[in-house]
């Protein structure tokens, strides 16, 4: 799955790391609308590679193991290897990639090492991209890449110091294999386990080197997940699967229209279900808690709930969008970029998007169980924020950070609605009122009903094109809620931006002299809370801006890929990915049968580059069937190929899903939608072949985990177009838009969309 | 009471007639391998056999299974197509968050046990009721068709065993 060579020196890193020194890390613009800067205002403690103040105390509550040079590795008498994963795992593979950084320099083999949960701490395990404990944004690998080997590097030099001062000789006359010291010249052999305690008295090295890429062993190798065994024989522990001694089990329904309060209950009939435990209030929700999930769930649906509607009584998505359009004009806008001059002549071309709000769906409902006692409060949660879940139960029980003990789960699914601390708070508020360890799980229709959906925007995209039809000026206008705001307001910028709105449109691969991108803030109504989502601004702007780029092609009358090519010029490295992925589906050298047609997108979205091609077809009914997507990907160094196929696969059919499917609509102020049957997803006779063809690279890593949700829905659409001639501007697809005429209408369809129809008037009208 | 047979034992459970399998298997005898996924059979990850049939449990009355012998993910890899199939899932890789991969091995084996060599049709028809929010299908039909074959099919698949699974996460 490799393809040419990139060699970027400037993206190479340095391999003689000062550990005394730590580095800005600079990832340009794409991380900084992630950036989080804690909430006092103050940019928190970095994970570091060396030893922390916090560290002992760390490592005690964590077995106390003899050598203990850093927050990630643990190692005992007896040679076993723990390692504390700083992220947590979602699904992303970060676990497996964390331990292969780490590994690697550690000269230890994946077979001889165990995998742990971080605690929540800050000072030790805090994402240097995002300022906090946080797991999100595409940013794991970029920003532990260096930190995670130089913490490998550490270790692995107080071992052979430890063993080489046990055998008076220079530790640079030693080598190490699977967690064995070899001196070299005398043959002696000594494990890690046998020198960890020596290894923790000695002073900590200044220096240290990591290793030459020619030299790793584990890093740019096909490897395993570290999770799959577990997942795989159903053992592996997900919060919902969390048990504690004497719990009981609750299930909550929120007031349907959003914001909305509850007013008052009758509980006679649920009280009388036998299992029924208790029947909890809270502001704005009930909970009925059971002795088992099922009578929770009988006592709930059996509770008389009358509710206060509140000031979103009459809200409906056609309210949001005259709204959103409305203040697309009114509002005032506010500059992301601006380059050069609008030119005073040349051919306008206009267009207007439309990006729904999404639900994220995760498999696993959310769900957190919680055990709150005078003296503390004990929390088992699959979160990617679990330092905010501390800070919020402290809040509500009023107990000290320290007495909130708060245990990390897997993750079954995040997309960012795990960063998001809401179901936790309520659980807290509920658990409280207790004197028994409670498990709080929403049902899916709670989970998507009170989802912290992904805002919807309303965008006018424009461009003057020169006489060859190219653009010489472009202009966007981004019309929308923030997410940063509510949950990062620090991180805003000082003009009022919030820059995930325009990332990957304010700064496009394409060669356009002027330009001028700006985003018109527009809240939504109090009790509408917009969060993050996978991809979140890149997967919103790069369906504009690439779609638009194809309507520009078609409208000069050219090929799209040619189009593309001319305004790629002075940006080889996307241009490479172009022609590649051109090349494997065999642009121009396979003809198409009609109805079927193939997109082209291309993006550079969380530090990576991706050029993605669709093929579709859409049968005369307007049904879309997904044939084949390729994808050209460059995300330089690759960690591990089996994870970066993954992530590309499962992000392009996640965005794929959400173009097809979904859209979370709003009607008396209540989420329509409710479970898999309306919110629909892609499902497996609906998923095509990929194939991912990867740049070798020698540059420093890019984010990965949104890349494929980001560029599929434009590929898609692009293909649609193709396909029928047919331009989507909103999501998601509309079927009825694609029918060919509506006589087919009236035509059974068929199950084999490879067939030909036959001509309607040999159909049997029904 | 109702007396049922788990995963080659007889347990017996003192609960409503109307509860679902999934919560008698989750929330009383604590098989946790089972997950909650919608409650309403629209995503499958609840998937258990039943006799040898893959049945969504969130919507199967503990009344309704009668003799009939249930089991589970944790005990599915006992059978020969379970075992091949989750060493299939092993060996390409197959799962992310693995949240509904319980449900996806427990339909693939009861694929895989009635149908010895599945057409990509034939995947669909039995995988289709079970959904991946990860996006693991293309590595899920590659599993299955190595499971069937014991043929390796790369590029989409991992070199078998390149590295013993770990001792197991611990949490």
């Amino acid at each position: 799955m490799s393809a040419g060579v990139g060699v970027h020196p400037e993206d190479m890193d340095s391999r003689d790391v000062d550990l005394g020194r730590r580095a800005a890390l600079r990832f340009g613009g794409l991380t900084l609308a992630f950036l989080w800067t804690g909430v006092s205002g103050n940019v928190s403690a970095a994970m570091n590679a060396r030893r922390q103040p916090d560290d002992a105390a760390a490592a005690l509550a964590d077995g106390n193991p003899p050598f203990a040079p850093n927050a990630f590795i643990r190692i005992h008498a007896d040679g076993a290897v723990r390692l504390v994963m700083p992220n947590v795992e979602m699904g992303q593979g970060i676990y497996t990639g964390a331990c292969m950084l780490l590994a690697e320099e550690l000269d230890v083999g994946m077979d001889q090492i165990t995998v742990e949960h971080a605690p929540p701490d800050e000072s030790l395990y805090s994402m240097p991209l995002l300022g906090g404990q946080i797991t999100g944004g595409s940013t794991s690998t970029r920003g532990q890449w260096q930190v995670l080997r130089e913490a490998g590097a550490v270790a692995r030099s107080l071992l052979v110091a430890a063993a080489a001062q046990r055998w008076g000789v220079d530790p640079a006359g030693c080598s190490v294999s699977r967690g064995v010291i070899v001196h070299t010249a005398s043959k002696r052999t000594l494990t890690y386990g046998a020198v960890a305690r020596a290894a923790a008295a000695l002073p900590e090295p200044g220096k240290v080197s990591l290793k030459d890429p020619q030299a790793f062993a584990l890093i740019g190798k096909r490897l395993r997940r570290v999770d799959s065994a577990d997942k795989v024989s159903g053992a592996a522990q997900f919060g919902i699967d969390v048990k504690v001694p004497g719990m009981k089990i609750a299930t909550v329904k929120a007031c349907p229209t959003l914001g909305g309060r509850v007013r008052g209950i009758d509980d006679r009939r649920t009280r009388a279900i036998p299992g029924v435990v208790a029947v909890l209030q809270l502001d704005g929700a009930v909970a009925v808690v059971g002795e088992h999930f099922w009578a929770a769930k009988r006592g709930l649906d059996a509770l008389d709930i009358a509710w206060d509607h509140g000031d979103n009584a009459d809200l409906s998505t056609a309210l949001l969008w005259q709204g959103l359009a409305d203040h697309s004009s009114v509002g005032k806008p506010i500059v992301a970029r601006a380059v050069g001059e609008k030119p005073v002549d040349g051919k306008v071309l206009n267009a207007v998007y439309r990006s729904p709000m999404l639900a994220h769906a995760t498999m696993e409902p959310l769900n957190a169980t919680v055990w709150v006692t005078a003296e503390k409060c004990e929390i088992w949660v699959g979160t990617q924020v679990p330092t905010r879940c501390v800070g919020i139960a402290a809040k509500i029980t009023g107990l000290p950070e320290s007495k909130i003990v708060l245990h990390n789960q897997f993750l079954g699914g995040g997309f960012g609605r795990r960063l998001e601390s809401d179901s936790v708070e309520q659980a807290v508020n509920l658990a409280k009122q207790v004197n028994y360890p409670l498990k709080v799980i929403w049902t899916r229709e709670e989970d998507i009903r009170h989802d912290i959906v992904r805002p919807m925007y309303y965008d006018r995209i424009s461009a003057i094109v020169d006489g060859s039809g190219l653009p010489v000026w472009y202009s966007y206008r981004v019309t929308g809620a923030t997410v940063l705001a509510r949950w990062a307001p620090l991180a805003m910028g000082k003009n009022g931006l919030d820059d995930d709105t325009v990332e990957c449109a304010a700064e496009l691969p394409y060669d356009i002299p002027n330009l001028d991108v700006e985003w018109v803030r527009r809240d939504m109504p109090e009790g509408v809370v917009v969060g993050w989502w996978r991809g979140v601004g890149p997967t919103h702007n790069l369906f504009v801006v690439e779609s638009f780029m194809d309507e520009l092609a078609h409208a000069a009358g050219q090929d799209p890929l040619d189009y593309r090519r001319r305004l790629l010029k002075k940006n080889p490295r996307s241009l490479a990915l172009l022609e590649l992925a051109a090349e494997k589906i065999g642009w121009h050298s396979t003809s198409l049968p009609p109805r079927v047609g193939r997109g082209i997108a291309l993006g550079e979205p969380f530090g990576s580059r991706v050029c993605v091609i669709v093929e579709a077809a859409v049968s005369a009914q307007g049904e879309v069937r997904l044939r084949r997507v390729v994808a050209a990907l460059d995300c330089g160094i690759i960690i591990n190929p089996s994870s970066v196929e993954a992530q590309i696969q499962g992000g392009l059919l996640f965005g794929l899903s959400a173009a097809l499917y979904s859209g979370i609509t709003l009607a008396n102020g209540a989420i329509e939608q409710s479970n898999f049957h309306d919110y629909r997803n892609l499902r497996i006779n609906e998923a095509p072949t990929i194939e991912l063809y990867c740049i070798d690279s020698t540059a420093k890593p890019g984010g990965l985990g949104e890349v494929g949700t980001a560029i599929a829905a434009p590929a898609l659409a692009n293909a649609l177009f193709a396909a029928t001639g047919v331009r989507l501007r909103s999501l998601p697809v509309d079927r009825n838009l694609l029918v060919q005429d509506t006589a087919v209408l009236k035509q059974v369809v068929g199950e084999n969309h490879e067939q030909p129809m036959p001509p309607a008037a040999s159909q049997t009208a029904t | 009471m109702f007396v049922l047979k788990i995963n080659g034992e007889t347990r017996s459970v003192d609960v409503p007639a109307d509860m679902p399998m999934l919560w008698v298997l989750r929330d009383i005898l604590g098989l946790t391998g089972t997950k909650f996924g919608c409650g309403i059979a629209q995503c499958g990850a609840c998937t258990v056999h039943l006799d040898g049939q893959a049945v969504r449990s969130c919507v199967l009355p503990v009344s309704s299974v009668g003799v009939r012998a249930i089991t589970t993910i944790e005990a599915v890899g006992e059978t020969p197509a379970g075992q091949r199939i989750q060493q299939a899932w092993l060996d390409v890789d197959v799962v992310q968050c693995g949240y509904c991969q319980p449900g996806q091995i427990m339909s693939a084996t009861a694929l895989l046990a009635h149908n010895a060599d599945p057409t990509d049709g034939d995947i669909d028809a039995a995988m289709a009721g079970n959904i991946c929010r990860c996006g693991t299908y293309v590595r899920i039909r590659a599993a299955i068709k190595q499971a069937a074959t014991g043929k390796l099919v790369a590029p989409q698949s991992i070199a078998p065993q390149p590295i013993p699974p770990p001792n197991g996460t611990a949490a």
